[in-house]
């Protein structure tokens, strides 16, 4: 598609049939119509309410610990050698990563709602951990599906599932990865619709759920916004974020649509190669197809079959992604690229040895394309990267690549 | 109406299948297209698909498997429908209009889309319309009376009624208000009505078939053929015979 025949990008999307231009939509049995139906007029009824907001700022500000900083990596941009280098530290919310945002929203809607039973996916685990936190604190049953391959690469998150009161349901079907355990919330939340809500963790799934997380998540590229005029008085060139689901990169960009003057550049799971099978980049690499609800890019065969996928980080191990970063790729609005394993792994060192800063291995794939953004630009120019979450997590499995134990 | 996963163990199979439940006297057979990701699917019927597409099963070798059997099942002199239980994703993939003109060739009569809602079905019911190719849509105890009557007025061939709020698989209990429900449900449509998901035993024929065109059922009969990769497929095939005769026996 020629960029000249296509419509920019709006801010007003979606529009009532949960459409982000071509894609979205909802594509799900009959039986969660209810459900989705509730929780769309929730949202609204949520969204009218000054109360529902002063609480979610209250939680924001007082058990995340928001607004976090925007913060300049002094000597990685002196390493560079090109423009300064600035990292949106969500890494340093309570729980660790930008999920928290999105399960304290879902989860003050799950009690207007009053459902007592939760259920969420996870894949890396943050998303599991931060259902975890919001349900405890808030006196909610809470059982996570996570693939059992997940649950080998991050030992240390199911266990603090576990001590936050939440039961880790193995996946055993398929690739045991984040897309199989999104299968299984959803069959779960088949039989238990009426009880339960499902706390989705990424921006897809079926309408409402990739404009309701991408409104939870806005805080970080809303903060971005304004603590760029205060510390530079402007906002930057470029901006970075890492796409799995896409949830950190839709909170980040979505406040910068309409700011046309600034790059924003999400960065996918290139894996071992470009080959099918050893990376994770629909937006790179797929085709627009159905996949867990809605329509996007996925990676599929020439049947629909959905195709297994690669990444070292177990959050963006996932052959989908949300429709708006479609809707946004499609408009031009947003340039997507890959960044592979072996430079994530490499950015990783970087950030802890140049920064004192590790961070998770999802959040490596944007420090990577980060770096080489920097590199290319002059010393004026200003890049924040999404600094998505830390990477205590993925101490195992760095260790295991490195070949390394920590027994 | 007996749902068969195609190609588990393998399509040669499937088609020893179909010819076998129309001779033992199935009203119509849903053919299950294998999916990745079926979220409306149990252990049993995943299990099935995952196995189908372990062997590498296509949309075309299936298709193709369909046409040399379907123009040809008949009881009593009458033809015995075959229908795709499909997901929207691999209709998508293969193209709407190429969809329904490949499975009309090969001599099915509509799909059962159950990933596609009324909402998102304007297109291809538009298209299955005019193709006079059934497009069966589901209601289910979620669905709220007056969407109902909607997807009723949108659905062809028959209307699908979900027996469960869940997904498909035996069970032994079935809601208390079923019948009521699809009670209401007859006075809202000319349709026929046939009721799915967790149908297994006699019992459930005798308790829902006064109420129903037709009942579905499909784990319980995936599970008997899906013994054919370790016995003998003789006996699996006389097997699956008999329990449908069971069925129908209860039918009548």
């Amino acid at each position: 598609m020629a960029s000249s025949e296509v419509s920019p990008a709006v801010a007003q999307v979606p529009d009532e049939a949960g459409r982000f231009g071509l894609f979205g939509g909802r594509y799900v049995p009959e039986t969660l119509t209810k459900a989705l139906d509730q929780l769309t007029r929730e949202y609204a009824a949520a969204q009218a309410d000054p109360k529902f907001r002063a609480e979610l700022d209250y939680l924001l500000k007082n058990y995340v610990g928001r607004p976090n900083p925007l913060y300049f990596l002094e000597r990685l941009t002196a390493k560079c050698g090109g423009a300064k280098l600035y990292v949106k530290r969500e890494d340093l919310n309570h729980t660790g990563a930008h999920k928290i945002n999105n399960t304290l929203g879902q989860t003050l809607l799950t009690l207007r709602m009053g459902k007592k039973r939760v259920i969420a996916e996870t894949g890396a685990g943050q998303h599991g951990v931060a259902t975890a936190n919001a349900c405890a604190r808030f006196g909610l049953e809470c059982i996570v599906y996570m693939g059992e391959e997940d649950i080998r690469r991050q030992k240390l998150n199911v266990f603090n599932m576990r001590m936050l009161g939440a039961e880790v349901r193995p996946v055993t079907t398929g690739s045991r990865t984040l897309r199989d355990a999104i299968n299984e919330a959803m069959r779960d939340w088949m039989s238990s619709v009426e009880s339960t809500h499902y706390i989705i963790g990424s921006v897809v799934g079926p309408h409402p759920f990739p404009r309701i997380v991408r409104d939870f998540q806005s805080v970080i590229g809303r903060e971005t916004i304004e603590q760029s005029q205060a510390q530079f008085g402007r906002l930057p060139d470029c901006v970075v974020a890492c796409v799995g689901g896409g949830s950190n990169a839709a909170g980040m960009f979505y406040p910068f649509v309409e700011h046309r003057g600034v790059e924003l550049v999400g960065v996918e799971a290139g894996g071992r190669s470009a080959k099918p099978g050893d990376h994770a980049a629909p937006l790179s690499h797929g085709t627009p197809g159905v996949l867990h609800g809605s329509f996007s890019y996925v990676m599929q065969d020439d049947d629909g079959q959905t195709s297994d996928v690669h990444s070292v980080s177990a959050g963006l191990d996932y052959p989908g992604v949300g429709p708006e970063h479609s809707y946004w790729k499609d408009a031009g609005r947003v340039r997507y690229t890959y960044c592979e394993d072996a430079e994530a792994l490499e950015a990783f060192d970087a950030m802890a040895r140049t920064e004192g800063i590790l961070p998770a291995l999802e959040s490596s794939h944007a420090i990577a394309k980060g770096m080489e953004e920097a590199r290319k630009r002059s010393k004026d120019e200003i890049v924040v990267v999404c600094l998505s979450g830390r990477g205590d997590k993925d101490a195992f499995e760095v260790a295991r690549l490195k070949g390394m134990s920590l027994e | 109406m007996p749902f068969v996963t195609a190609g588990d163990p393998d399509l040669e199979f499937t088609a020893a299948v179909l010819k076998e439940l129309a001779a033992r006297g199935a009203h119509l057979c849903e053919l299950g297209i294998p999916y990745s990701d079926p979220i409306a699917d149990g252990p049993v019927i995943q299990a099935s698909y995952t196995r189908a597409l372990e062997k590498k099963v296509k949309l075309g070798q299936i298709l193709e498997t369909a046409a040399t059997v379907a123009p040809k099942l008949a009881l009593n002199g009458n033809a015995v429908p075959v229908v795709t239980m499909v997901s929207y994703a691999i209709i998508h993939r293969h193209g709407l209009a190429k969809y329904v003109a490949d499975a009309k060739r090969c001599g099915i009569a509509g799909a059962i889309v159950p990933d596609l809602l009324v909402e998102e079905s304007a297109e291809f019911s538009a298209l299955c319309r005019k193709e006079d190719f059934s497009l069966i849509q589901l209601v289910t105890p979620t669905t709220p009376r007056d969407r109902a009557k909607r997807i009723a007025e949108r659905s062809t061939g028959f209307l699908y009624y979900v027996s469960i709020t869940g997904i498909t698989g035996e069970r032994t209990q079935l809601p208390p208000d079923l019948i009521e429900n699809v009670n209401w449900m007859r006075s809202q449509t000319e349709l026929p009505i046939c009721i799915g998901f967790g149908i297994s035993t006699p019992e459930h024929v005798k308790l829902l078939a006064p109420a129903a065109d037709g009942l579905i059922v499909g784990s319980a009969l995936v599970r008997r053929v899906a013994a054919a990769a370790t016995e003998p497929r003789a006996k699996v095939l006389n097997d699956v015979g008999a329990y449908v005769a069971s069925l129908l026996a209860a039918l009548n």
